[in-house]
């Protein structure tokens, strides 16, 4: 076992029952609402992003449904204009950064630490405070809409039409500083993401020996980090435009409005990554599982994956193949837009190949799981479509797009959504999620998506536009969008079944064991759930897939359990090496704090204070912040006890 | 098994066999085209979709049958558990299929840039020169260059053009951003406040063709449509000189009065060249040129027929029709109603 340079060496013990009820005991939360508002304990976090992604994606379904009650026929009058025009903005809103990004951060935070062999995320404070910003961001968002003061210029908000001359309501400043106020949660998620791989990995779990899983989310992040700033910035020069008069955008002060989509593109073809890529590692990470051997070509699914988000930083003019580009420029961008599937053929065909190889279990998550790579590559070869510019002329902003986007955003970030809650659902909640009930789920999901969303490809090819509210008969859509309008209601049936079957299962699930489906990672070595101190000794981490090394018999190293590193005054993890993951520091982790919450509360008034052009408030919260950080970052007497420790 | 396969072959069979050969009727779809700047699109569409269809069922069936082989007999270990099978290296596998996927992406990247390169330019320099403005929810088309001829008129959501004659269109944008896209004979470019975008047509055979903005516009961007109407070069010729004269001055009664309304009421956004007097005229800006409005078929950007009684709803009432649009609601009598009406049908 390595070296561990500190003021202390750990002990390395076998941990007995008082010494586990002793952890236990200090690191849970107090009791009741207290605790509730102020722990910092990643499985809450994880889960309560869970939930609440999933109530957007609840909202966003319900938008939808309505949206094509009122398209299942021509030249129907169920929602006039107004309201559609505010219903697809707010689904494609609430479904890309309410639901989609914040739904793996679920996973990642629930299962990173446990599957890296930890106790909490780097900075647990921060990832709190990652959450409440995002329920706060997300409910800011939303303001608006009861009151039919939504956004009514979709999520990519193109300018001038996002202007204050030709949508003076406060719709789209509500969605521009909420799009500034949860970039502050992306972000602070992301570097905490970052931070947490490359420090607090169990001890022996060098970078070769990383999960596949935390590969696609630390990629998404890093990509994040660079993304989001340019939306930001973007959102914030058009509430300058909209509110000070400034000329960013407007063509009369010497703006321009392509200067909107380049940054507004800049961050969304990469955010579609972000969206895609965790979830297409959880696939990688589970699918083997279910086929009962490791993963084809892991190194290169993994090289593939950060591949994906290297081109994906020079694609973003495919989305504006019709704005009059000189043809050099959309030739590069074209080329670098068909060279991006090569990476994604590696994942495709690596999970092909596990399956071919290996002996599929037929468990819900598996079937969602092997739905997903049909799925993603339908969504991934209409998406080579697009990518070829004079094609695109003719495909861009029909319902072949539409069609495109759902493939992708359902069949790469839903199936295995729904998948991989089925498979890590006796670590969330203790409990088997009923495979009877799966079955229908699946079904329900698979049939009613294809059903729905593919004609959406033929009317797209029938020439049909995206984002009317209505169109006219005699143009052959009609038919194609009633089997469209039913498929989304049998897809919708497909999720309310997975919905009961997880209240059923809280309800009177059966008892999870530790390990229900004989997976390979560390976070089946705990509990289901786990204890709150998820490992009673740090492991050592001797190989890729720790509990299946004395069967696969692939490597010498072999993960040590049983015994490992005391660590126990207070809450403490080993900090690691980047690369050997050797431990060289003791990390002193903060416990619970209202400081997350209350920061968040401040930013949230300072958006408010922006909203109504009421400066005293925005000028409040930021001075109350000063002390607000100072209690945040005050030095307690657990942490931070010597200068060596504090270092990290 | 079977059911798993069941939805992913009936997807198939939809797109393949079921608009079939019923496409050609449909109007707005860039599978069948019928000019030179849609048709080379419409090959690489069929090219690349076929090539897209191919790998689907390929990847399909491998995930089915990659399923079905695993139904064998399970081997167990000695906990009971389904043996874990480590031994296959199947990254020769990956590799295969990467590097066919290069190649196939290759050729569609050559194809693609040469289908580029081919349609960037017209096959020989347009006769025609149309400005198309974009509005709010309607198109504004000025007639440039015809030939030699530099001649200038105004019309608007209906444009008319010599079959096989290629024709340059500048996009002049002056609100918000919207797409002008005819299917059949090309492919969209943005209209755009701040640039003028240029991009060329050419129908190649006499029809009426369809068109849309397909840029999200705001309230009505479902009803911003536009025809295209090709003619055989005399007919057009015919058209366009008709549209170059003023507007003939009304015979009857009912219309001279109808006109008086028209210039009191209408006058200030709408232009009819040659009606009133030099005291009053009709040269407004804000909407649609009337001048030949009957020799137009459509109403508000394509969003109802041309006839007497959508006219009249029109004049009267246009919000009920399309709600949210510059044109107010007029407050007319019935008397003034039906004169309008009647001048207005006297502007063929």
């Amino acid at each position: 076992m390595a070296e561990v340079p500190t003021y202390r060496t750990p002990e390395v013990i076998t941990p007995t029952r008082e010494f586990l009820d002793k952890m236990e005991e200090m690191w849970s939360d107090p009791p009741g609402i207290i605790g509730w508002l102020s722990t910092v304990d990643h499985k809450k976090i994880g889960r309560r992003y869970l939930v609440t992604a999933f109530l957007f994606l609840f909202v966003g379904g319900l938008e939808a449904l309505i949206m094509r009650l009122q398209l299942a026929q021509p030249n129907e009058h169920m929602v006039g204009p107004h309201l559609y025009n505010q219903l697809f903005s707010m689904h494609g809103t609430t479904m890309i950064f309410l639901y989609a990004l914040p739904i793996l951060s679920g996973f990642s935070n629930f299962i990173w630490p446990l599957i890296l062999g930890t106790r909490d995320m780097a900075f647990p404070r921060l990832n709190m405070f990652t959450y409440w910003t995002f329920l706060l961001a997300g409910a800011f968002m939303y303001i608006g809409f009861p009151t039919g003061q939504g956004t009514d210029v979709g999520w990519f908000n193109y300018v001038p039409l996002a202007g204050s001359a030709y949508n003076p309501g406060p719709g789209v400043d509500i969605f521009a500083l909420g799009m500034i106020f949860l970039g502050i949660s992306t972000t602070a998620g992301a570097i905490n993401f970052i931070a947490t791989m490359f420090r607090t990995r169990a001890p022996g779990m060098s970078i070769s020996r990383v999960p596949i899983m935390i590969w696609g989310t630390l990629t998404a992040n890093v990509g994040i980090l660079f993304a989001v700033p340019a939306v930001s910035l973007d959102f914030f020069l058009l509430w300058l435009d909209r509110r000070f008069g400034t000329d960013f955008f407007n063509v009369s002060g010497g703006g321009h409005p392509l200067l909107w989509q380049h940054l507004f593109w800049i961050f969304g073809h990469p955010w579609v990554y972000a969206i895609v890529l965790p979830a297409m590692s959880i696939v990688s990470q589970c699918l083997p599982v279910h086929c009962r051997r490791p993963l084809v070509a892991n190194s290169a699914v993994i090289l593939a994956t950060i591949l994906t988000m290297v081109l994906g930083f020079g694609v973003w003019v495919h989305h504006m193949f019709a704005t009059g580009l000189p043809v050099i420029a959309m030739g590069f961008f074209s080329a670098a837009s068909f060279i991006i599937v090569i990476p994604s053929a590696v994942s495709v065909f690596a999970w092909v190949a596990t399956i071919w190889t290996g002996r599929p279990v037929f468990t819900t998550a598996f079937k969602f799981f092997a739905a997903e790579i049909v799925l993603f590559v339908i969504g991934g070869v209409s998406g080579f479509m697009t990518a070829a510019v004079p094609l695109d002329w003719q495909l861009t902003d029909t319902y072949f797009v539409v069609a495109h986007i759902h493939y992708v955003l359902i069949g790469i970030n839903v199936f295995p959504v729904i998948g991989g809650i089925y498979h890590w659902f006796p670590k969330f909640a203790g409990k088997m999620l009923n495979e009877k009930l799966g079955w229908w789920n699946f079904w329900l999901m698979f049939i009613g998506f294809n059903v729905g969303f593919f004609p959406m490809h033929i009317s797209g090819l029938l020439g049909m536009p995206r984002r009317v509210y209505t169109y006219p008969a005699g143009l052959g859509w009609g038919d194609l969008n009633l089997v469209t309008t039913i498929g989304a209601f049998i897809f919708a049936l497909g999720v309310l079944v997975f919905l009961v079957n997880v209240v059923m299962t809280l309800l009177r699930g059966k008892q999870a064991p530790a390990n229900p489906w004989d997976a390979d990672t560390l976070e089946w070595t705990t509990s289901s759930p786990p204890p709150h101190y998820n490992f009673g000794v740090i492991p050592h981490v001797g190989s890729l897939h720790p509990l299946w090394e004395d069967r696969l018999e692939q490597s010498d190293g072999r993960t040590v359990l049983h015994e490992g590193l005391k660590l126990d005054e207070e809450h403490e993890i080993p900090g690691t090496t980047i690369l050997d993951a050797e431990a060289d520091v003791i990390l002193k982790m903060p416990g619970k704090s209202f400081a997350p919450l209350i920061m968040a509360l401040l930013i949230s008034g300072v958006f408010i204070g922006m909203l109504l052009e009421w400066w005293w408030i925005s000028g409040a919260a930021m001075c109350a912040m000063f002390p607000a950080l100072l209690y945040w970052f005050w030095p307690s007497a657990e942490v931070g006890r010597s200068p060596r420790e504090s270092r990290a | 098994m079977k059911r798993r396969r069941l939805p992913i072959v009936l997807s198939f069979a939809a797109v393949l066999f079921l608009p079939g050969a019923a496409w050609a009727d449909l109007p707005m779809t860039y599978l069948i085209t019928n000019g030179s700047a849609a048709n080379p699109l419409a090959h690489l569409g069929w090219g690349l979709m076929g090539l897209s269809v191919f790998v689907i069922v390929f990847i399909a069936l491998a995930v089915l049958i990659g399923i079905w082989r695993g139904r064998r007999s399970w081997p167990m270990d000695a906990a009971g558990r389904p043996k874990l099978l480590p031994g296959v290296n199947a990254a020769p596998f990956v590799v295969i299929g990467v590097c066919v996927s290069i190649v196939l992406l290759f050729g569609s990247a050559v194809w693609t840039f040469f289908t580029l390169a081919h349609v960037s330019q017209p096959p020989k320099d347009p006769a025609i020169t149309l400005d198309v403005t974009a509005h709010q929810w309607w198109w504004e088309v000025e007639y440039k260059h015809y030939g030699q001829k530099l001649r200038t008129f105004v019309t608007a959501n209906e444009i008319h053009v010599p079959v096989g004659e290629p024709v340059r269109v500048r996009l002049i944008g002056t609100d918000v951003i919207h797409s002008f896209w005819a299917p059949e004979l090309f492919g969209k470019m943005d209209v755009i406040p701040g640039q003028t975008n240029i991009t060329w047509f050419e129908a190649g055979k006499a029809g009426v063709y369809r068109g849309q903005c397909t840029e999200f516009c705001g309230l009505q961007h479902a009803h911003m449509a536009f025809h295209i109407v090709a003619q055989p070069p005399a007919k057009f010729h015919q058209w366009w000189t008709h549209q170059l004269a003023d507007a003939k001055q009304p015979v009857s009664p009912q219309a001279q009065h109808g006109e008086r309304v028209f210039l009191h009421h209408c006058a200030i956004c709408h232009t009819v060249r040659g009606a009133g007097s030099p005291d009053i005229v009709a040269m407004g800006k804000l909407g649609p040129d009337l001048t030949h409005l009957m020799s137009r078929h459509w109403l508000g950007a394509g969003t109802v027929p041309n006839t007497t009684g959508y006219l009249a709803a029109w004049v009267e009432n246009a919000q009920s029709i399309k709600p949210g649009i510059a044109m107010p609601t007029m407050d007319l009598t019935n008397r003034q109603l039906l004169d309008v009406v009647a001048y207005l049908q006297t502007l063929n």
